[in-house]
């Protein structure tokens, strides 16, 4: 496709798309570093609320069960789900199609209502809650947009790049080692993002599902924000907003999504 | 230096039989086509000689040694796929050197026999591109050297040419040939096309139905084909067809041929290739040969040769000329053509 140069208009509308995404949280980025709590101009630096925050053990606890809870959902979903992927473009079975079908109603449905599905059901056979059952349902969650994104790189497979590699002597271990894997990298990179932000972000599910005192970095936010607002939130969530941004940046740096690897 | 057989095999995916109790034998060195039309099993045999699917019965030996049970892996078989499916992680160096470093060679060999396959197939210096830097022609070549570096006991080869556009496919058939010889290596490819099979073979087997009709050297084929189908399939033929009366085939109109060894009771149906037919000159003496009439309906200009399409009791002949210069039929002429018996062959219907 031939890229047509922008004029300047086009440029300034862009603009405006990119600071209505960005402008809430610059706010708030710039206001977890002003002294005053109650968002006054003009802005007094300080690292007061970072402070704060170092002192608060509720929160910090919470965010590392958010990363420990996001890590683990991110190794069982991208691998469960690659796996699935990898069955689904192999083998002709009955059933297939409609498994793959079924595959996507869970993208959705409202998280509320599969949140209260899954406190009802773990309950019910005796999981109950706590970070196991929210691992449990962060996992059910992700699985869908690992197998999808996973799938999306498979189609542009050649089964015969096994064949190929098998005839040359490689057992079916080295096969995948050498030939399925690296060609499924991005795909299984993007995945593993998908079921990070999948479960990093989730608050509804893990709200239903966390006992009290232990819960989730969204889920202590919300009760915090209930008792009453302080600038410890901004600060807090800039550093995860950071660290977000790293994360994607430098992945999106190394792969182009969905394409080939440059 | 392998012999492969491959005795009374039968492959059956669901319901459906892909080979029917199928022998055929490929001898050391030798460079086999299977021909067939798509659907004909001929990929199917290949795969089952690779070892990427079993036979439901029957044995594929290599040397008299069983491989019906082993996978593709422990089988030593060279394959050159149709796709050429390089691996487009890796440098054209490291797709070659695979199946080494699968074998787990040092080093300072692995580079010694890189270059060396690299040398046949003439890519020395594309050692560090990617697949998706090379032409078709190169990728192909790649494809080829990775077949045959580890030194297999068989190259397999689906489809080889089919994916280049024509000039390069001329270029690349005298190549394959070349380097086919250099190795000595037993080799089987798969085509559909039928002069790439007379061209590359020594051998060409004729698949139809997952069954090998006929089997033999190329010329022997193509002169002496035992079926209508392989007449029709390997080249054009004008088939006729008539009752056999005193080792001659009576045509319904009462045309008597003579083919080319004494009809029995049961033959019906002779082939004669269209470049085997003569149109007379009007007072020309056709000598022994057969003779039948019929009107010019088109004149077909293509350089090297001319083609008529000649009106029969109701059917169109072909009948194929050298290009001599001399004014040949011109269309809604009534012609005598004429054709040797040894090139009226009688086949099976």
């Amino acid at each position: 496709m031939r890229a047509f140069s922008l004029g300047g208009l086009g440029r300034v509308y862009l603009v405006l798309v990119l600071l209505f995404l960005y402008c809430p949280i610059i706010v708030m980025a710039v206001m977890s570093f002003n002294e005053s709590q109650f968002y006054t101009l003009p802005v007094k630096w300080s690292f007061k609320w970072y402070g704060a925050l170092a002192g608060n053990e509720r929160i910090l606890s919470a965010a590392a069960n958010s990363v420990g809870i996001a890590v683990l959902t991110t190794l069982i979903a991208s691998v469960l789900g690659t796996a699935a992927s990898l069955a689904f473009f192999r083998y002709r079975f009955r059933g297939r199609e409609v498994m793959q079908l079924l595959l996507f109603p869970p993208i959705a449905i409202p998280w509320l209502i599969t949140g209260t599905a899954m406190l009802l059901f773990f309950f019910w056979i005796g999981i109950g809650r706590g970070l196991h059952a929210m691992l449990l349902g962060h996992v059910a969650l992700a699985l869908p947009y690992v197998i999808i994104v996973t799938s999306a790189r498979l189609k542009a497979y050649d089964p015969d790049l096994e064949l190929a590699a098998r005839s040359m002597g490689a057992p079916p271990w080295m096969v995948f080692r050498r030939v399925t894997l690296p060609f499924l990298a991005p795909g299984f990179l993007a995945a593993a993002l998908f079921a990070f932000a999948v479960s990093f972000d989730q608050f509804v599910i893990s709200y239903f599902l966390s006992v009290p005192g232990t819960s989730t970095l969204p889920v202590e936010i919300y009760t915090a924000i209930r008792k009453g607002f302080t600038p410890e939130i901004n600060a807090i969530s800039t550093i995860v907003i950071g660290f977000s941004m790293a994360l994607l940046l430098g992945v999106a740096r190394f792969y182009k999504f969905g394409g080939e690897r440059k | 230096m392998t012999v492969i057989s491959v005795e009374g095999v039968t492959k059956t995916f669901g319901s459906h039989d892909a080979l029917t109790d199928l022998s055929v034998q490929f001898d050391d060195g030798g460079f086999y086509a299977l021909l067939g039309p798509s659907g004909s099993g001929k990929t199917t045999l290949l795969r089952l000689i690779a070892g990427f699917e079993f036979p439901t019965s029957g044995r594929i030996l290599f040397n008299g040694e069983h491989m019906e049970g082993l996978p593709a892996e422990k089988r030593d078989v060279g394959m050159m796929f149709q796709s050429y499916a390089l691996f487009p992680n890796m440098s054209v160096f490291d797709n070659v050197a695979f199946g080494l470093t699968v074998r787990k060679l040092p080093a300072a060999e692995i580079r010694t026999r890189v270059a060396e396959a690299l040398e046949l197939v003439r890519l020395t210096g594309y050692d560090k591109r990617r697949p998706h830097e090379l032409s078709g022609g190169q990728r192909q070549r790649v494809a080829l050297a990775r077949a045959i570096v580890f030194r297999p006991r068989v190259l397999l080869l689906d489809e080889p040419l089919s994916a280049l556009d024509k000039a390069l496919r001329l270029g690349m058939q005298v190549e394959l040939r070349r380097i086919q010889r250099d190795v000595g290596i037993t080799t089987i490819f798969v085509t559909h096309d039928q002069e790439e099979a007379l061209t590359l073979a020594d051998r060409v087997g004729v698949l139809r139905d997952g069954r090998l009709v006929q089997e033999g050297p190329p010329k022997q084929l193509y002169e002496r084909p035992a079926s209508a189908f392989t007449a029709t399939f390997l080249g054009e033929a004008n088939l006729f067809t008539g009752t056999a009366a005193e080792g001659r085939l009576a045509l319904p109109d009462g045309t008597l041929l003579t083919p080319d060894r004494p009809a029995a009771p049961a033959d019906t149906t002779c082939a004669v290739r269209p470049e085997r037919v003569d149109i007379l000159a009007p007072a020309e003496d056709p000598g022994a040969r057969n003779v039948i009439t019929g009107t010019v309906s088109e004149v077909i200009f293509a350089g090297t040769s001319l083609h008529y399409l000649v009106d029969w009791q109701g059917r169109s002949l072909k009948v194929t000329a050298t290009n001599r210069g001399a004014e040949g039929a011109a269309a809604g002429e009534t012609v005598r053509l004429a054709f040797a018996p040894r090139d009226t062959v009688l086949v099976t219907p």
